[in-house]
């Protein structure tokens, strides 16, 4: 006979409510898992879907994903030429808001050389692009349908494909234009811009005063052509005959003067420990407080059930049940409110995750190790109503009506 | 053999100023098929001498034996007591203490639960019992939606399912009126007989004494009096006591 399920049927609405609020605030817990998760597969989803084997970025720096890179376009060619390359090609990455409707979207923009290896994939809906300008294929999430217009600095571009769970590292959905598009988006100056760099040039030049006037009037030109250029990109990806030999690659290329190289494993490394780590860390603090305020209540229902039945307790003693029996019964009623507390709440995620803004990814084994722990909480929560159960003097069951 | 056997039994609560004296050098013997009243006024110490017997009470000085082992000797002798409750005693309670979250039927199988008897005989046993004190037809219900008087006989069929050797109760009818009262009294009157249990039974009414095998008068603490009222075996083997 189960002391543990009568006493919990003869206080349902109490353990169902209780039940009720448990498993609310382990749907938060829950969720947290998922948002953990669903940051880091955000994260590196984009590095995933660039097949390449070698990040190439600027000097000193630790690629885009951490802090600002810029590479000439043109690397790509030195690139592809050291041995074990077998292909390189130029990549941009920046952030827009653009308008759609009327409310301003963020997007991830991924510049990319048409016909290299790198392309948006997989393609949902509509075609990848094939014209190398003011076409783009965007991720579903955006809400972007086949055949919007978007626009993007001073131009209008064309949904011509949608992408399925492509995002930025911080959620938002990313869209693919060519490499063209993205440089004159994130590289080229705009008038006034342009205006001021010419009379820097042309005014610095200008002191060179000892200068062959000829030599003079060139070398203005190449520094404005050079001021101008927005031939540049966030880094070249190279792919490897062999990937093992990705570190062997790497230290040529950053015997070069003003470049490193990092393996696509590394590059992922720096994006996770970077930018994943502190959301980790925060969202692990909030998961413990959660836990933890779960295990309280969950100590103090068991408390107020037992204080509710010392005296049903002291006649379960005098009519001589071992206090291993009663203690079980406590623990029992502890772990059954727990793992009701946490089907709800497992329920509850699982039909609502989709509805969260950000990506949120149940994991089967995040959800055992919640289990596990929510038990465990619900062990220690038990001790106190155990404590004070075993603490009852038999003697109080024969005092009085 | 005798069921209960208390020796110059000693209780003393407290010490120095707050000393009080709760039992002094009470004699008591109790034989199977007998019915024993502890009679007295509150505070004459016979809760406290039924709490000893039933070994939820340490007393201060004296001997227990419960059919036939030594449960204290001027203190514990390691016996599990918890165990012997529960396979060789019943206890009827003044305030009948049901479980009020088990059924009638699931309150008199708890005590054969767990005493380990199997799920089928078990309940055959407590319907049985349940059948015998003419409450069988309330097994499906909480106490809570019985009257008093079938919630004492619930308490009964509880105390009498592990075929105790001793049942004790305390004021079992101090919640019922005076029919019921009587009708309890009947009960337990017949069950030790029929039963072949040794039956203590605390009370403070002289109205429901009829029928008792020996009566206790307690006050302050000492056995002052003690009748024996059926002229048997036991008071043959008694010569101290004295008849009607």
């Amino acid at each position: 006979m189960n002391l543990a399920v009568r006493d919990i049927r003869r206080h349902t609405t109490r353990f169902v409510l209780t039940s009720i609020g448990l498993g609310l605030l382990l749907t938060v817990v829950m969720a947290m898992s998922g948002i953990y998760r669903g940051l880091i597969g955000d994260a590196t989803k984009v590095i995933d879907a660039v097949p390449g084997h070698l990040w190439v970025v600027q000097k000193d720096t630790r690629g885009p994903f951490a802090e600002g890179s810029r590479v000439p376009e043109d690397l790509e060619y030195p690139v592809a030429g050291v041995a074990g390359v077998r292909a390189a090609t130029p990549i941009s990455f920046q952030y827009v808001q653009v308008d759609q409707r009327g409310t301003p979207t963020r997007l991830f923009l991924i510049g990319y050389k048409l016909g290299s290896f790198v392309s948006p994939s997989p393609v949902v809906d509509g075609r990848p692009i094939t014209k190398k300008h003011f076409e783009l294929v965007v991720d579903r999430k955006s809400g972007f349908r086949i055949g919007d217009p978007v626009r993007l600095g001073l131009d209008d571009y064309t949904v011509v494909g949608l992408t399925q769970g492509m995002m930025s590292p911080s959620g938002d959905p990313a869209a693919f234009i060519s490499l063209a598009d993205a440089q004159v988006i994130q590289f080229q100056l705009d008038n006034d811009a342009i205006r001021n760099a010419r009379e820097r040039v042309v005014r610095t030049y200008g002191q060179l005063n000892s200068m062959n006037p000829l030599l003079r009037a060139r070398a203005t030109q190449k520094a404005l052509a050079a001021a101008e250029s927005p031939h540049f990109a966030n880094a070249i990806v190279a792919e490897l005959h062999a990937p093992e030999t990705a570190t062997q690659v790497a230290q040529t290329i950053q015997r070069w003067n003003h470049y490193q190289a990092y393996s696509a494993a590394a590059q992922k490394d720096i994006l996770l420990t970077g930018f994943i780590e502190k959301s980790q860390r925060q969202l692990w603090l909030f998961r413990t407080i959660l836990v933890i305020v779960s295990g309280v209540i969950v100590a103090l229902i068991i408390y107020t059930l037992t204080m509710d039945k010392l005296r049903d307790i002291a006649t379960l003693k005098i009519i001589g049940t071992a206090d291993g029996t009663i203690a079980g019964m406590i623990l029992q009623e502890a772990l059954l409110l727990g793992a009701g507390g946490f089907a709800i709440g497992y329920v509850v995620i699982t039909r609502t995750y989709t509805l969260f803004p950000r990506t949120v990814l149940i994991q089967s084994m995040d959800m055992v190790a919640l289990f596990v722990i929510v038990m465990t909480i619900c062990v220690l929560a038990s001790l106190l109503g155990i404590w004070r159960a075993l603490q009852v003097d038999p003697g109080m069951a024969l005092a009085g009506g | 053999m005798d069921a209960v056997k208390v020796d110059r039994l000693t209780k003393v609560y407290g010490s120095g100023d707050t000393e009080t004296v709760a039992l002094v050098d009470a004699d008591l013997t109790v034989r199977r098929g007998e019915l024993v009243a502890l009679l007295g006024p509150s505070g004459s110490g016979k809760t406290t001498l039924l709490t000893s017997i039933c070994c939820i009470n340490e007393p201060t000085s004296g001997r227990i034996e419960l059919d036939g082992t030594c449960v204290f000797d001027n203190g514990w002798t390691g016996v599990d007591v918890r165990s012997l409750r529960r396979s060789r005693m019943g206890v009827v309670f003044q305030g009948y203490n049901l479980l009020p979250f088990l059924t009638v039927l699931e309150n008199v199988e708890l005590i054969l639960h767990l005493n380990k008897v199997p799920v089928t005989p078990a309940r055959q046993r407590a319907m049985e019992l349940l059948d015998y004190l003419e409450i069988g037809h309330r097994w499906h219900h909480y106490p809570g939606a019985i009257s008093g008087g079938e919630q004492q006989r619930v308490a009964i069929a509880r105390a009498l399912a592990n075929d105790p050797t001793v049942v004790l109760a305390d004021e079992p009818t101090a919640a019922l009126d005076g029919d019921r009262g009587r009708s309890v009294m009947e009960l337990l009157r017949k069950l030790s007989r029929e039963r072949n249990a040794a039956v203590i039974v605390v009370t403070h009414d002289e109205r429901m004494l009829d029928g008792f095998d020996a009566v206790y008068r307690m006050a302050d603490g000492r056995i002052t009096g003690h009748v024996t009222r059926r002229v048997d075996e036991a008071s043959q083997m008694n010569p101290g006591r004295q008849s009607p």
